[in-house]
Parts: C-alpha cells; sequence; structure tokens
C-alpha cells in the first residue's frame, strides 16, 4: 500500500477559510442559507465550516447532519447486505432556503443523488448547492458537479482518498492510497 | 455508529427465539433512524421499492396489519392483502396452496399471521419467500416483542437491567413468550403474574420470577406490561368470572398510586378498558400504550429493511 499526502499543515486551513470566504460572497449572512453535512465524514468538514464562519462572521449558520442510507441506489447489491445507518439531525425548516450540501469527497456522485433525493422529504428548498474538499474528477458515474471545490484531483478507481480530522484522527490531511497489486 | 453486526443472522423473522442479541440491537438501532425519517414531513424512503409483500391474515387484527401495511408503505415497497375469511380459504384451500398462489404473482416476502403455533416456521421451509410472522398461535409475536423493548429503551435509555412484569393471560399469550425472550436476551429481569391457571405449569424453566400477587409484582418492577384476557382463545373457563379477575388482577389508579415508586405501564392492545386495566391507568402519564403503537412502524420498517437486506 503506497500512501501519498495531498494536503495537510497550513494549507488546509487555507482550504478551509477559502471555500467559508467562497460561501459568504454567496450568501451573505446566511440569513436565507444553512448547511447539511453529509453522514458519516461530510459532518466533520461542516462542523469546520461553521466554526470558521462563526469566527468571520459572528453568526452561528444553521447545520443539519442527513444519512443517506435509505435512499441508496445499491442497496442488496455487490451483496454488502443492508447498512446501518446514521442519524438525520434536521431541525430547522429547508422550505425556500438555500441548502449547502456539504461532503468530504465526491467520487461517482451517487451518494450526492441520494441525498438531493432524501433532501425532498424535508420540503421543497430554493436552491442546493454542493461543497466538497476534494473532487475526484473524471470520475462520475452521474452528472453532478460541485459548486464549492477544496481541492480537485485525478485519480483511478483502484486508488482511494482519505480526509483526515484534527478532532477525529489527530491531523489534518488529505491522503491518496494505493493498493499495490 | 453502533458496534451491532451490520446483518441480521436470520433470512426469516419467525419469532425471537432464533435472533441473537446483535440481531435485537441491530433492529432496534435501525428502527430509531426509522422513527426520524416518521416525523418528516415526507415519511417515506425508496428502499424496497422492487419488493412486493403479502400481507396474509387468517386472525383478525386491527393494529399489526395496519402498522405493518404502512411499514411496508413507507419503505415503498408494494403490498397485497389478504384476509382469511373473505378468501378461498373457506373453500378448503390449504396453507401451502394459498400462499403459493400468492407468490405466483411474484411476491418477495409473506407477513401471516395465523391462529396456529409453528404456521409461520412451517411454511418458511416449504415456499420460496421470505416469512415475517406476525403473530402464531399462543406461540410468538416477535414484532410486538421488538416494539415493547424499543418503547423500554426509549423510556429508559436501556432495556438491561430493567425489571419488567409481564401480568395477565400469559398461557394464551403469544405476546408474553416473545417479550419474555426478548427481554432476557438484552439482559432484563422477567417475572410473569396472573391467576395459576394462566400461568403455564413449566413457565420457570425459561428462568423467570413467578408471582401471584399483583401487588408485590407491581411493586417490584419498573415496567410492568399488562395482558389482555383472551376470552376467544380459552376452551374452559379458567377463572370464575371477569369481575373476579378485575378485582384480583385489574390495574387502577388506587394500586399504582399506592406503590412505592413509579412504574410505566404498557399494554400490546387491544385494551379491555375496566377489566386488566382501568381508562384512568391507560390514558395517565404513566402509561406509554400509544408510543408502543407509534414505535410499532418504526420497528416493523427496521425489520422488513433488514430482511429485504438478506435477499441477494
Amino acid at each position: 500500500m503506497k500512501q501519498s499526502i495531498l494536503l495537510d499543515g497550513p494549507k488546509f486551513q487555507i482550504t478551509i477559510q477559502r471555500l467559508c470566504r467562497q460561501l459568504i460572497e454567496n450568501h451573505g449572512d446566511f440569513s436565507q442559507a444553512v448547511l447539511i453535512g453529509i453522514q458519516p465524514r461530510g459532518t466533520y468538514l461542516a462542523k469546520r465550516i461553521v466554526h470558521e464562519l462563526k469566527a468571520m462572521l459572528g453568526v452561528d449558520v444553521p447545520l443539519g447532519a442527513l444519512d443517506i442510507t435509505f435512499y441508496r441506489d445499491d442497496f442488496r447489491r455487490k451483496g454488502t447486505g443492508p447498512i446501518l445507518a446514521n442519524s438525520t439531525h434536521i431541525d430547522f425548516i429547508v422550505e425556500g432556503k438555500s441548502v449547502i450540501l456539504i461532503d468530504d469527497v465526491l467520487w461517482t456522485g451517487r451518494t450526492i443523488r441520494s441525498a438531493m433525493d432524501a433532501m425532498q422529504a424535508f420540503g421543497r428548498s430554493e436552491k442546493i448547492e454542493l461543497l466538497v474538499l476534494v473532487d475526484r474528477r473524471f470520475s462520475r458515474q452521474i452528472p453532478i458537479q460541485p459548486d464549492y471545490i477544496g481541492i480537485q484531483v485525478d485519480s483511478i478507481d483502484s486508488q482511494k482518498v482519505l480526509v483526515q480530522w484534527k478532532e477525529e484522527d489527530d491531523q489534518d490531511s488529505i491522503h491518496l492510497i494505493t493498493e499495490e497489486v | 455508529m453502533s458496534s451491532a453486526a451490520e446483518q441480521l443472522s436470520t433470512r426469516h423473522l419467525l419469532g425471537i427465539k432464533d435472533l441473537n442479541e446483535n440481531d435485537i440491537q441491530l433492529i432496534l438501532d435501525t428502527a430509531s433512524n426509522f422513527k426520524e425519517i416518521l416525523n418528516r414531513p415526507i415519511k417515506k424512503v425508496p428502499s424496497l421499492r422492487d419488493i412486493t409483500i403479502a400481507n396474509v391474515f387468517f386472525e383478525n387484527s386491527t393494529r399489526t396489519r395496519l402498522s405493518f401495511e404502512l411499514a411496508e408503505k413507507r419503505l415503498s415497497a408494494d403490498t397485497i392483502n389478504f384476509a382469511a375469511s373473505s378468501s378461498s380459504v373457506s373453500k378448503g384451500e390449504t396453507l401451502i396452496d394459498t400462499v403459493n398462489n400468492i407468490l405466483a404473482m411474484k411476491v418477495d416476502m409473506v407477513v401471516m399471521r395465523h391462529p396456529h403455533a409453528g404456521a409461520g416456521v412451517f411454511l418458511s421451509k416449504h415456499v420460496n419467500a421470505q416469512i415475517v410472522n406476525a403473530g402464531d398461535g399462543a406461540h410468538e409475536h416477535p414484532t410486538q416483542a421488538l416494539l415493547d423493548s424499543f418503547s423500554i429503551r426509549e423510556r429508559y435509555g436501556d432495556v438491561a437491567g430493567r425489571k419488567v412484569a409481564i401480568i395477565g393471560d400469559i398461557t394464551h399469550s403469544r405476546v408474553a413468550l416473545s417479550n419474555i425472550l426478548c427481554l432476557q436476551k438484552q439482559g432484563a429481569e422477567v417475572m410473569v403474574c396472573g391467576p395459576t391457571t394462566l400461568i403455564p405449569k413449566y413457565i420457570k424453566s425459561l428462568g423467570v420470577k413467578v408471582e401471584h400477587d399483583l401487588r408485590k409484582a407491581l411493586n417490584w418492577c419498573d415496567v410492568a406490561n399488562m395482558l389482555r384476557i383472551q376470552l376467544e382463545r380459552q376452551d374452559i373457563a379458567y377463572f370464575p368470572s371477569i369481575r373476579e379477575y378485575t378485582m384480583l388482577y385489574g390495574l387502577n389508579k388506587e394500586i399504582l398510586e399506592s406503590l412505592d415508586h413509579e412504574i410505566t405501564i404498557m399494554h400490546p392492545g387491544p385494551i379491555n378498558r375496566g377489566v386488566e386495566i382501568t381508562s384512568d391507568v391507560a390514558d395517565s402519564k404513566h402509561s406509554i400504550i400509544l408510543d408502543q403503537v407509534e414505535n410499532g412502524v418504526a420497528v416493523r420498517m427496521a425489520a422488513l429493511y433488514l430482511l429485504a437486506g438478506k435477499r441477494g
């Protein structure tokens, strides 16, 4: 197994701050926008962004967590069996708001499709945007593109992209993992 | 995320007897996720949209049938309903023939209630579909026990270590047997209480306490599960009169308030108001009877979802 670091240290923090400034550019004081982190690992990024926005704007941006397990299109395929769900917490009104979906890595796009499907259950939002820390470009299986991108990575299917968080894994870093054949 | 295994160990849900502790945790954990979904404006997920489920009821039911049907619809499954009273069963068709005819219409799962113990097990050996037991005679009613445990967990945080008294007609109750097994597998203590004639002779072999004094049982327990007197299953008279039963085993406000601690009251329904439980107790803040009904849909969604995951 070969591991290379794509991003860490101060650059990681700068990337997060840039994403926050891009969000402020489009959503101002966030009076009409809400953030939703996709379970499980999108929620770490979402919490970090809310933390940074609080430092920059002094406001608490509404933050939710969305689990997409029951909306997946691969249920009962690949022999993986059912997948244990994570919890969903959305304790604000989504109707008429701009929803910014947040995930750590965008790969095939299927998770995001499921997430958009799941969001409909909470009402008709004005707009849905997508923010990702890592965009594995050229590997999409459905036509989904992010609105805010931390870094873009060219990778092949057999590789893995792993995002680590200080809160969970003791460091902020993005790794590209290659299984040796 | 819970540490429970991510797959059920069984392909059918025939009884709590066949489930291990992980299966029970997995179903209850998944049910909490479904309960959140049931509070959304749109209470539906697409997971089972390619599954067809037949609800085959050879015995009357209100709650269980509606609850299963709603759970199936919330999971986007297609459903068909079959009630024995209005079917060809009255013309002499056998159980296997009836079910195979239903399966010929491309049905994937069968939810069955039957007056005879073991009907689900029998069917699972002879037809090619997943079977969910919605009550078989006086044997088991697994989803009821699971939703009872879910309700206890919701109230107390954990089932382990709780003291649960099951009170009333134990002999004729499938709810009692499933609950005893389910609660014990999760580490709860169980007591049964009722007149000698309504408590099976060998029930102690299951490791439960037996008590014939209602007040003692209530003072011992955290949760009292009051069962209905099942007159329709009683071929002989097991006690002199309903009035006498009520005087000795009926739960009323006076007894409840005289206990040395607060307890939670459960009832699987349908309630015979004024027999095993009075209206003021059934509708009091101690009662979680309607929570049980609400939780029933979430628990059945979890069971069906996880069983569907066992179909390759």
